[in-house]
This record gives C-alpha cells, structure tokens and sequence, in this order.
C-alpha cells in the first residue's frame, strides 16, 4: 500500500510539474509578443510593452522565467489584475473560490447520494424496467449542454413557475440571478445557489450514476457473487456485503475524477447564472485579455483537482485491501 | 485505404447494422445524426433563406410550425429581434457544427491512434514519458484548456493572410483537436497494448516483420473497432464544447449562426420577447448530442458483442 | 425403485439459454439418480453443457437461463422446482453446497477469508463468534491448511491457487452438506496440487458420506475418483455407467472415442498413433434432429440421421444413447470418406490407420519430404540465462536501488538433434516458456550462449538473419490468438512463404494450398477466417504456419492444452507424421506429462529456472529419476480406474523466483530431502544408463532401489 501511495505521489508531482509548464508555456511559445498582448494588444504604446516586459522579467531566458513565475505562485504573489482594477489576483480568486467551492459543494452533497442510488438501482434491474428509465435519464442529462439546463432553469424555472400562484403561496423561491453580495456567508448564499448547484448536479448525475451502474453490473456477475447467493445468505446481504462494497470502491475515484468535469461545467453554470465564482472569473479575466490572472486561475483549479484526486487515491488505498499488491 | 476497408470489417458492419435493428433508440440515433448531417451539407439548398444574416423579415414573428396539422408556414420557427428567420438559421448552423467537430474529431482520431499505436508498440521509457505527460495533461479541465487556448490565440496580432492568421481562424478546430489527441490516443495505447501480446503479433515478429507492417497490417484492424467506438464519444463532447464555446462567446462570432451563438444572442431580457430565437436552436443542439449518443451507444454495443 | 433411496433424482431437466432473443436449449433431457453416499462423475468437454447442468441441480440458474417444464427434479424426495427462493436459500445454506472451478474469483477479494468462511455458517446454523471460529479452525486442519488462524486472518490475494482451493473446499464441507456439486475444482491448477486436492478430496467425502457430483473434463480425475461416470455430449448424456465398466467396456463410440483419444503416461508415438474423434461438436443452434453425435461417429448408419436414439437402459445400471450400442468396441469396421457424407475430413477418424506416411513423402511440394533426422547437433544452449528486473517503475528511475530480479531462467544447458523432439516438463512457473521464448527470440537473454548448426544465435529475433528467422518456427498455446482475426486462413500461411521464402505470390497461394492439405484441412478453408473455424483447426492453421518456412526447429508452447481432448489427439498425430515427413526438431513444452511421453525422444524437466532431470523419453516414468520428476509422474491422473500408485504429494508452495532457496532449489518441497547438504550445496549431475542426467545429491543407485515407478503403462502394452 505504501508502494502504492508513494507512486502515486511521485505521479502527483510530475502531473503538477507538467501542467504547471503547459499553463505557464502557453503563453511563451505561441508566435506573437505577450508583452504586447499583456499590455493590451496593437493600441498598447512602446512604452507599455516594455515597461511589462520588464515587470514580468521577460528579459530572463525561459527556464529562469518558470522558477521565477512558479516561485511567486507558490508564495502566493500573483500579481495585480488589469481586469479589476486596484485589486490583487490573490484577493480576487480567493473570494471567488470560496463561492464556487460552496456551489461545488452543494452540488456534489445533492447529486453524490442521488447518482450513486441512481446507479445502483439502475445496475441491479439491468435491462429491466427501472434501468431503461434511468438511462434515459441520464441520457438525456448527459446530453444537455449546462447553458441549456440553466437556461432552462432560470427561464422556466425560476421565471414561470416561480413566480406562479402555486409557489408564491408555498412560499418558494426561485432566483432568477445568482448575483449574491461580496463576503456572504454561506447562509445568506444558499438562496442564490441551490438553482445553478441543480444545474451543476445534473451535469455530475449522469456521470456517476452511469459509472455507478456499470460497476454494479461487472460486480453481479463475478464468481463470488454466486458464491455468497450459494452460501444461502439473504440476497439483500449478498448485495450490501459482496456486491456494493466492491463496486462503489471505484466510485471514490470517480467522484475525484467528476471535480475536474465539474470544473468545466462550473465555468458555464456560473456564466449562466451570472454567479461570482471563479469560472466567471476565468470568462472575464480572458474576454479582458488579463492573461496573468488567467494563469492565476488555471494554476488554482489544476492545484485543486490533482488534490482531489490524491486524496481519492489514498482513500482508495486504505480502503482497498488488493491495493498491498501492486 | 484496404486496412480499413478489409472484409472482416465489412462483417462488422453488417453485425452493427442488426445490432442497431434490435435497439431501436440507438436505430433512431443514427437516423436523427443521419438527418442532421443532410441537413449540414445541404444547408444552403434546404434553407428558405440561405443567407444566415437575411433580415428582410417582420421582426418577431411568433412561430408559424403547427405539428398537429404538419404545417410549416411562412417562418416555422419565427423570426428574432432582428427579423431572421429562425428557421432557416438552425439549418444553416448544423453546417459548423458538423465541420468542426466532424473534423476535429477526425483530426483527434487519426493522429491520436498513430500516436497510442507508438506508444503501446514501442513500449518502454518512450512509453511512459509519453503516457505520463498524456495522464497530465488531461487532469487539466478540457472546457478550462480551450479557454485559455482561445483566449491567448484571440488576442495575438497576426498578418493577415499569414499562416497564424489561419490558424487563429480556425482555433476552435485546434482546439478540439488538442484537447482529444491525447485522449484518442490512450484508448489506441491500451489497445494496441492488449494485442500486441497476442500470438499472432508474436508469430510477425518471429517471421523478422518489419514494424509499420506490423502495426498497420497485424495490430490496426483489431484497434479500429475500439476507434470506432471512441470517435463516436469523441464526436458527442465535441459538439458539446463547440456549442458551449459558441455560448460563452468564444466560438463563432456574429452574425454567424451558431447555435450556442444564437442561444446566447437571445437569452436574458430578450427570452421574453422572442423565446423561439433561443428554443429552437437549444433545442437542435440538446436533440443532435442525444441523438449521437444513442448511436455511439449502439455502436460501443455492437463492437462489444463482436468482439 | 422407490424415489427415497435417492438423494437427487432428476428426470428430463432441459435447460436454456436466451441468446439474442432465442432459447437455446443447453442441456436436453439429463437424468441423475445419485445414492447417499456416491461420488458420480460428469465428463464432457467445452460446450457439452456440464457447468450448467452442475448449477441446474442447485436450481441456480443465470438470469438469461431457464429450466424448460416437463423436467422433475427431487432432493431427498422433496420437489426443488416448486420451491420457493427461500426454501432454496435453506437448502443452499445447509444441505447442498456448491465448490467453483475458479478459487480466485470466487472468493471476495476485500473480505478476510475467515469472515467469508463463518459467513457461510452462520447462514448454515445460525452459529456465529467464538463457537463459529472454532468449527472453521477445525475444518482449515480437516483440508490441511497450515498455519489457520494466519489464513483466516488473510485476503484471498494472498493465498496460493491450492490454498485457495482448500478454502472453498472447508467453506462448502463446514456444514456438512448431504449434497456436494463439485464443477471442475482442480482445472487450472498444477498437476502437482491437483495430486494433493484430489487426493484431500477423495479422503474428505469418505470421512463424511457425502454424496457428490463431480464436473470434469479429465478423464483421469473420473477413473481416480468416481464411482458412477455420466458421460455429457452436446448437451446430452450418452453414456451413463460405474467407472469400472465405463472404461472396461464403453458401450457408446463418443465415449470409446474419448478414452482412446488421450495419451496414457508410458505410451509414444512409436507404438501407434493416438485415436481421435473426427469433427466438431454441432452447434447448439443447429441441434440435429437424428443423434447429436452421428456426424462424428464411426458407427453412424441411417437410422442415426433420422431418429434421435433414446437414452436406453442396457440392465446393470448402464445406460447409453445409442441405436449401435451392442456394436461398440467389438468390431470397428474402418470407415470409407464417403460414408462420412461430405463431411470435411478435418481429423483423422476414430478406429482408421492414417494414410501411411510414405504416400505423403512422394507427393511432397518445394522442400517437402527431405528426411533432416540426423544424430548431427541442431541447438545448443549453454548456461542460458534470463532475470527479469522487477518492477522498474518511477522510483527506480528515481535512483533508487535495484531489487533482486525474477530469475526465470538460471543457466540452462540443452542440447537438439536434427528432427528430434525435446519434451521440457515443469509446474507453472518453472520458467519453461521463458526458455522457449529465449530460445526464439522474443525475449532477450540475460546470459550464456545460443548456436544454432554451430552458428552463434543472437539475442533477438529482430537481429537474427532471415535464413536463421526460416529455420526457427513456433507454434502457441492458445489456438484463439495464434491468428489474426483479420487475416484469412490463405494470407496467414502465404505472408511467410513470401516473406521468408521469396515465393511469388502466385506460387505462395499454390502451396498455402498444399500445406493446407498437409494439416489435413479442405482447400476450402484456405477463404475462411479464425472465427469460423474450430479450436482444433485453428490450430492446425497455426501449424501449417509453422511449417511454412521449412523450419529446423519449432517451438511448440503447450499446443494442445487448449483443446478439448478428443481434437488434442488429432493434433498430436498430425505433429508426430509432419515430423516423421518433414524432420524438423520439436521443442515441445507442456505441462501434461502424459501428452510429452507420447510425443519426445528426451524429456527434460525444469524446476524454478534451472533443468533437473534429462533422459530419453522411454524412461522418463522408470527409475532412477530425481525426485521432482517422481512425484510429477506420480501425480498424474491416469485415466484408467484399475491403476492405483502410491502419490508423492508435494506441498503447493513452489517459492518465489525472486527469492531462491539456497542449495538445491528442491529441497523446500522434496520428500527425499537428505539432510543440509540440501539446503546448503548445488547438487552435481549424476550420468545414468543411456545418457540420463539427474541432479540430485542422492546417489542413483540409492533412488533407483527406493522408486517404484509407473509400472501400469509398460504392463498395458
């Protein structure tokens, strides 16, 4: 098991490693002046180019210009936001990440137990009744683009029914706009965030349940199935002790795995929803050509989900008996 | 081209064709991709209004389509803000859509499987520094990659006319095409991994074969399936991403009629005015991803079968 | 005959399987009718519906399978169909128990192995804790499992194939079950740990009373251990009858085909050819409507086509499924082709001498007929060495200390004539595919020196000449990935003939054909591809192969012990003529000792990567032989149920190849251990009579008066 672990934190560094140069190279390598683009591309004087040529150590050759920039990221200096004027990248991407960690975390605290559940159902009745409604549930869950679904939500949802007789009675409330006020506390956020973490568990369930379901398939059919249902045991115990145990082990790494998906569905439901979390960050730092926060941002989301998925992976070793094999 | 072209694929084809006979819903997927593939390469033909950026029309116009009576009107979706027919402008948009991720898709496969072929055959250190950088690479958020791609590649200056201008035309195309290489190309490593310990590989290298022979000729045909079966994948995110791109405002650029575009174009105040301008085009996305992935559905499960 | 004196009495049970919106009938019309207390034997080979019939009796069927109406099935007079699942779930529990073919996977690898054991009774008795712990450290010492409390205390992983084996035999023994269902316990472990399991097995069920039905393919298993023998054929028995008569007087042709068709230890193929049985089993979705077997028997007469024969009682407890029975075995009339209705003569038919050599040296094509057998020296391997580095994974790049390797092959010394066949025997393991594939260059050596006619062999084969690649040939194990699925039967056996031999592609298709017919399969095969074609002529496409470049030597990697028994034999003759024809030397490698016997002139044995024993093939099974190689002869299963040997058992632990013993690499496991110089010295080889080597530190004349040897087969002769 310790093998195990520590090649997987050898495989933590080196991903880190790599991807903090892809992040960092791409805005070396590609043909033009990121000075010049930095600066504000052609209205940008002279000047200004050069002033941040040198303020960004450019004149430094390349290797030199990582250790520099990943020693400032590290430290945490990340530089000033052209963007936003007046306020530091730090200050900026801490708030916005602790807004998004909370709509992820809502997110995941709905759609987890509801996928996994999903999939379970879906996987023991494969083929049968429940299994063809869940998959095309899914399905179709997986076929939506984010935007759709929030879009769907803000506009049907929040828009038509929530302002409809039956939910003002109930007093329900659908938001319309995830715009919440700077340093909210988590209560007074939860209001504007459980529409687009809907959004956000839609994009998760399908994901999961269908991995869910798989692995509870490929279970019912080992040997030791039919093992445990010959031993005479009630079937509900083969299922909870020999079936679920081994087939939702998997599923802590698929769950890791889903953070980096949800990232990505995250930058889009934000948008949408016009919530401050750091992917609609990440969409106005680039429409505003902030390529230092940009970076900023990537740097943080990598740094979060290769954590993620070393924690996964040492909670699948302590789990995993097999794992003292490799 | 006979690689692919061999006839035990043929069977396989024919396999496929059944096994979709006998899954309706992956039958109806493969129809409806069908549908919208004539409609993207005989956009232009089809469409009432071939240009895109026609606003010669009443401006919103509610839709005159009537499913009950199987009557399309005079603008079957209506028209937007602008007096475009709605219409004919998801006709048209299903042309990029194909274009990019079709091609991206096969830019993705082509040189993602050449490159997971080295990789598994050739084995050893290049190997592992190639599989690591890949596993790397895609811890990255793809959806993350593309922006910043798009973003930098936006914003350099570039000649016009010149080859960075071209490639800066085409970014999204790039895009895709980066972000899935590395992913096509596991899928074809670990294959090509599993078949090269079978024996017959192992009876080509003790005749003294060379390696392109036995990579094209021995190990290639017994991939392709599983390639099958990724392209299909690979051809439903990028969809996907391209109309995600094109929402957020990094994809195609006005009046272009773009689908995720056009669903940006008229969400917010403007849904209220004219809520077929952004109905109809999500919904052609939402019906082509489904449709797609019921085929790629099939189609894992006919190879599956086979195999 | 009043139902309660059977324990199991199943009438007619038809089992199916729903395939693709079908209902494949499985299993038709099986019968049983078990005693208390008897050990009946289920043979058949792939496809003959056995494992279902094994978890039909249980009433535990897959999801997709059904039992079809019309069939009965009783356990100690209590109807099974019409019980409920909860009933079944008692009976499970308690009264019929169920041991797998797979011990790996059929234990839950996140579960202590004790957990998974006391799980079982508490379903059984209710008995759980200490009382529970008790009753399973009594049953691990009844299976002999060393060390219980440890192994209870362990995950499956970290067991050996035999231990777990013994596992799930305490786990269905620990509640004294009136019914045990064994299917195929011992497949896929060692010939050597099967010894032990069988033997634990045979001791177990007579302590107990059990009454047992016993799944096997292995004819040997059946003799040694059954009473009564059901003999399964696509789906059907055709032979039912106490082991003794079974093989005494076989009353069906399938099954007289079946036991001549295996190689007995002691048996060459000097002597005579091997029987075989002709054909392919018919498709379970083409039953024929006649009798399933008729298209492969020697009997076959009208009648056979057109009505499908009953399974007839022949008095004494005999039954068999044929119109011809009272001809079986009395007087094999031979049999023309015709007779054989245009069935594709892929295999030499049962009870017919093959055309006779000779015929085919004159007819040769390019290359064919020249005799090469000489006493001139084809390969020489001195001191052949292979260490695999263990796990060279990113911390040993790191720099990080090399860990001791995987010793696979330690200094081999071997010497091939011309057209001879050296038969190279060990338990998994040894390390002998290791030394075949060294030996054709798909792996590299660590050490020592390869000469092929005298000239240096390089490493790989990508550096050897193409003449040294057409001398070199080899034929694989597993018959369904010796081919390319993609490539017809004709451009798999011309790619070489182009390649190594120069031929035109015209030529190469001419005699792809001649070479076709050479492994005696039709022209017509040459469009087909792997896929339609059956293990047994898979196989002699990847044979045909072989011989293509007109090879010195192949390599043959257990090429029959992927086939079902009554294809191996017609294999196993087509090796031995093609040989006589053609002169090429085997290194023929298996772990079936029996199979090796009828087929090489030496045999060599292997053990944790170093030779032990090398000897001419006739007195492999004689003494003096060292005492690895005895308790291998000892423990094979000999399918004959008169023989009877004393078995030398040998522990199931072979040691790491990473973590040698010191001394003789035996001496953890071997019953004649002397005393340290074991432990402590390389044994010497000692020269025997007719260029026999052992080594071993007892002296030969010591282990030839201790040994006893295999006397059956030279008796039978």
């Amino acid at each position: 098991m310790l093998h195990f672990l520590r090649r997987r934190f050898l495989f933590f560094f080196f991903t880190y490693l790599v991807s903090s140069l892809t992040i960092f190279f791409l805005l070396r390598i590609l043909p033009g002046d990121p000075a010049r683009v930095i600066a504000g591309g052609r209205e940008a004087t002279e000047e200004q180019v050069a002033q941040i040529r040198v303020e960004l150590g450019l004149d430094a050759s390349l290797p030199q210009q990582y250790l520099t920039w990943a020693a400032d990221f590290i430290r945490g200096d990340w530089g000033d936001t052209i963007a936003f004027r007046g306020a530091l990248n730090r200050d900026l991407i801490i708030e916005r990440s602790v807004n998004s960690a909370r709509l992820a975390a809502v997110a995941l605290l709905m759609s987890a137990p509801l996928s996994l559940a999903l999939g379970v159902i879906a996987g023991l009745f494969e083929n049968k009744l429940p299994d063809i409604l869940i998959s095309l549930l899914t399905l179709s869950v997986v076929s939506l683009p984010e935007f759709v679904t929030g879009l769907f939500l803000i506009n049907i949802v929040a828009l038509r029914w929530g302002r409809g007789e039956l939910a003002q009675s109930l007093g329900w409330w659908f938001p319309s706009s995830s715009a919440v006020p700077a340093n909210a506390s988590f209560a007074e956020m939860l209001p504007a965030l459980w529409l687009p973490a809907f959004a956000a568990t839609l994009v998760l369930l399908a994901y999961i349940s269908r991995l869910t379901r798989a692995g509870v398939i490929e279970e019912l059919k080992r040997d030791y199935v039919r093992t445990a249902a010959l031993k005479g045991i009630p079937w509900r115990t083969v299922i909870w002790r020999h079936v679920l145990r081994n087939a939702l082990l998997p599923t802590i790494t698929v769950i890791a795995i889903s953070i980096s998906w949800l990232v990505s569905g995250l930058v889009v439901i934000e948008y949408v929803f016009g919530f401050p979390g750091l992917g609609s960050l990440l969409i106005a730092a680039i429409e505003r050509r902030d390529l230092l926060l940009v970076q900023a941002i990537a740097m943080v989301t990598v740094t979060v989900i290769l954590f993620a998925n070393l924690f996964a992976d040492a909670a699948y070793a302590l789990l995993n008996p097999r794992v003292e094999l490799s | 081209m006979r690689l692919i072209a061999d006839s035990r694929h043929y069977a396989a084809f024919e396999r496929l064709a059944r096994s979709q006979l006998r899954h309706p819903q992956s039958a109806v997927g493969t129809l409806l991709v069908a549908v919208f593939l004539i409609l993207a390469l005989f956009g232009p033909q089809l469409a009432p209004h071939p240009n895109p950026n026609d606003q010669s029309h009443d401006v919103r116009r509610p839709p005159t389509l009537d499913l009950g009576r199987l009557h399309l009107g005079e603008h079957p979706f209506g028209t937007d803000r602008l007096g475009r027919d709605v219409y004919s402008r998801v006709i048209l948009g299903a042309g990029s859509i194909f274009q990019i991720a079709g091609l991206g898709t096969l830019i993705s496969v082509a040189l993602g499987s050449a490159l997971g072929l080295f990789m598994g055959y050739q084995g050893g250190w290049v190997d592992e520094i190639i599989g690591r950088i890949i596993d790397a690479l895609l811890a990255i958020p793809a959806l993350l990659l593309a922006l910043v791609l798009i973003g930098i590649i936006r914003n350099l200056d570039f000649d016009a006319g010149s080859w960075q201008a071209a490639l800066a035309d085409n970014v999204i195309l790039l895009v895709i095409s980066l972000l899935y290489i590395p992913i096509v190309a596991r899928v074809a490593r670990s294959t090509t991994l599993d078949i090269k310990t079978r024996e017959f590989v192992e009876a080509a290298q003790i005749r003294g074969e060379s390696q392109p022979y036995i990579i094209f000729r021995e190990i290639l045909p017994s991939v392709i399936p599983s390639l099958v079966v990724e392209a299909s994948l690979r051809f439903s995110y990028a969809i996907f991403l391209v109309a995600s791109l094109g929402f957020l405002g990094f994809g195609a650029r006005p009046p272009s009629p773009d689908w995720g575009l056009m669903v940006n174009e008229n969400r917010g105040g403007f849904y209220q005015l004219t809520p077929w301008a952004l109905e109809f085009p999500a919904l052609a996305i939402a019906i082509l991803v489904i449709a797609v992935n019921l085929m790629s559905d099939g189609i894992r499960r006919a190879v599956q079968k086979g195999s | 005959m009043a139902a309660s004196q059977h324990l199991v009495d199943a009438h007619s049970l038809t089992v199916s399987y729903r395939v693709e919106d079908r209902w494949i009938p499985a299993v038709r019309d099986f019968r049983l009718q078990l005693a208390p207390g008897q050990i009946v034997g289920l043979v058949g080979e792939s496809g003959s519906g056995k494992s279902t019939v094994a978890l039909a009796l249980m009433r535990y069927l897959s999801s997709n399978g059904r039992m079809e109406s019309g069939g009965s099935l009783r356990f100690d007079g209590e109807d099974l169909l019409n019980k409920s699942m909860a009933e079944m779930r008692r009976l499970w529990a308690k009264r019929i128990k169920f041991v797998p073919q797979n011990a790996a996977a059929a234990l839950n690898p996140s579960i202590k192995i004790g957990r998974q054991v006391t799980e079982t009774l508490k379903a059984a008795d209710g008995i759980e804790g200490p009382e529970a712990f008790e009753r399973m450290m009594d049953m691990f010492h009844d299976v002999n499992l060393v060390d219980p409390e440890r192994v209870a205390q362990r995950y499956p992983h970290e067991l050996s194939g035999g231990m777990q084996q013994r596992v799930t035999i305490a786990m269905a023994l620990i509640s004294n079950p009136e019914l045990l269902i064994m299917d195929e316990p011992t497949t896929g472990l060692d010939v050597t740990t099967e010894a032990v399991i069988l033997d634990l097995l045979r001791n177990l069920i007579a302590e107990r009373d059990t009454s047992v039905v016993y799944i096997t393919h292995n004819l040997g298993v059946v003799a040694q251990l059954c009473e009564r023998v059901i003999v399964l054929y696509a789906g059907e028995i055709m032979e039912e009858a106490s082991v003794l008569d079974l093989f005494a007087h076989p009353r069906h042709p399938y099954t007289l085909g079946l036991i001549s068709s295996v190689p007995k230890p002691g048996q060459s193929k000097g002597a005579a050819q091997l029987q075989s049985i002709a054909g392919n089993p018919p498709s379970l979705r083409r039953i024929p409507s006649g009798c399933v077997f008729a298209e492969r028997c020697s009997l076959v007469a009208d009648i056979c086509r057109r009505r499908k024969p009953p399974l007839e009682s022949l008095g004494a407890g005999r039954w068999a499924r044929c119109h011809r029975w009272s001809e079986v075995g009395i007087s094999p009339p031979p049999r023309s082709h015709k007779e054989a209705g245009g069935y594709p003569r892929q295999d030499p038919i049962a009870f017919s001498p093959s055309v006779s050599s000779d015929d085919r040296n004159r007819d040769g094509g390019t290359g064919w007929g020249r005799v090469k057998r000489s006493s001139e020296t084809l390969l020489r391997a001195t001191n052949l060495t292979k260490h695999f580095p263990v796990d060279r994974s990113l911390s040993e790049i790191l720099g990080r200390q090399e860990p001791s390797p995987i010793r696979a092959v330690d200094g081999v010394d071997l010497r091939l004539s011309a057209g001879q066949t050296l038969g190279l025997v060990g338990e998994s393991g040894s390390g002998k595919t290791t030394l075949a594939r060294l030996i054709i260059g798909l792996e590299a050596r660590s050490g020592g020196k390869l000469e092929l006619l005298g000239m240096d062999v390089r490493d790989s084969v990508r550096d050897r000449s193409q003449d040294l690649r057409s001398k070199l040939q080899m034929i694989f194990q597993n018959p369904q990935n010796s081919l390319n699925p993609y490539l017809s039967v004709r451009q798999a056996i011309r790619r070489p003939l182009i390649k190594l031999r120069g031929f035109a592609p015209a030529a190469a298709d001419a005699e792809a054909l001649a070479l076709l017919e050479r492994v005696n399969l039709l022209a017509e095969y040459a469009e087909r591809y792997p896929d339609e074609l059956s293990g047994g002529e898979k196989q002699r496409v990847a044979i045909a192969r072989a011989f293509a470049s007109d090879p010195d030597l192949i390599v043959c990697d257990e090429p029959v012990s992927a086939l079902d028994v009554s294809v191996q034999s017609a294999v196993l003759n087509l090796l031995a003529e093609l040989q006589d024809n053609h002169g090429s030397a085997y290194l023929f490698i298996s772990h079936n000792l029996s199979v090796v016997g009828y087929l090489a002139d030496i045999i060599a044995v292997m053990y944790l990567g170093q030779l032990f024993e090398i000897g001419d093939a006739r007195e492999l099974f004689q003494p003096p032989c060292h005492p690895y190689t005895e308790a291998l002869v000892s423990a094979i299963p000999v399918p004959d149920p008169l023989h009877s040997t004393e078995r030398i058992l040998l522990s199931d632990d072979l040691p790491s190849a990473q973590n040698l013993p010191s001394g003789c690499r035996f001496h953890t496991r071997c019953p004649r251990k002397i005393g340290a110089i074991c432990e402590t010295e390389e044994p010497p080889w000692r020269q025997g009579d007719a260029g026999r080597l052992i080594r071993c530190h007892i002296p030969l004349e010591e282990l030839t008066s201790s040994q006893r040897g295999l006397r059956l087969a030279r008796e039978a002769d």
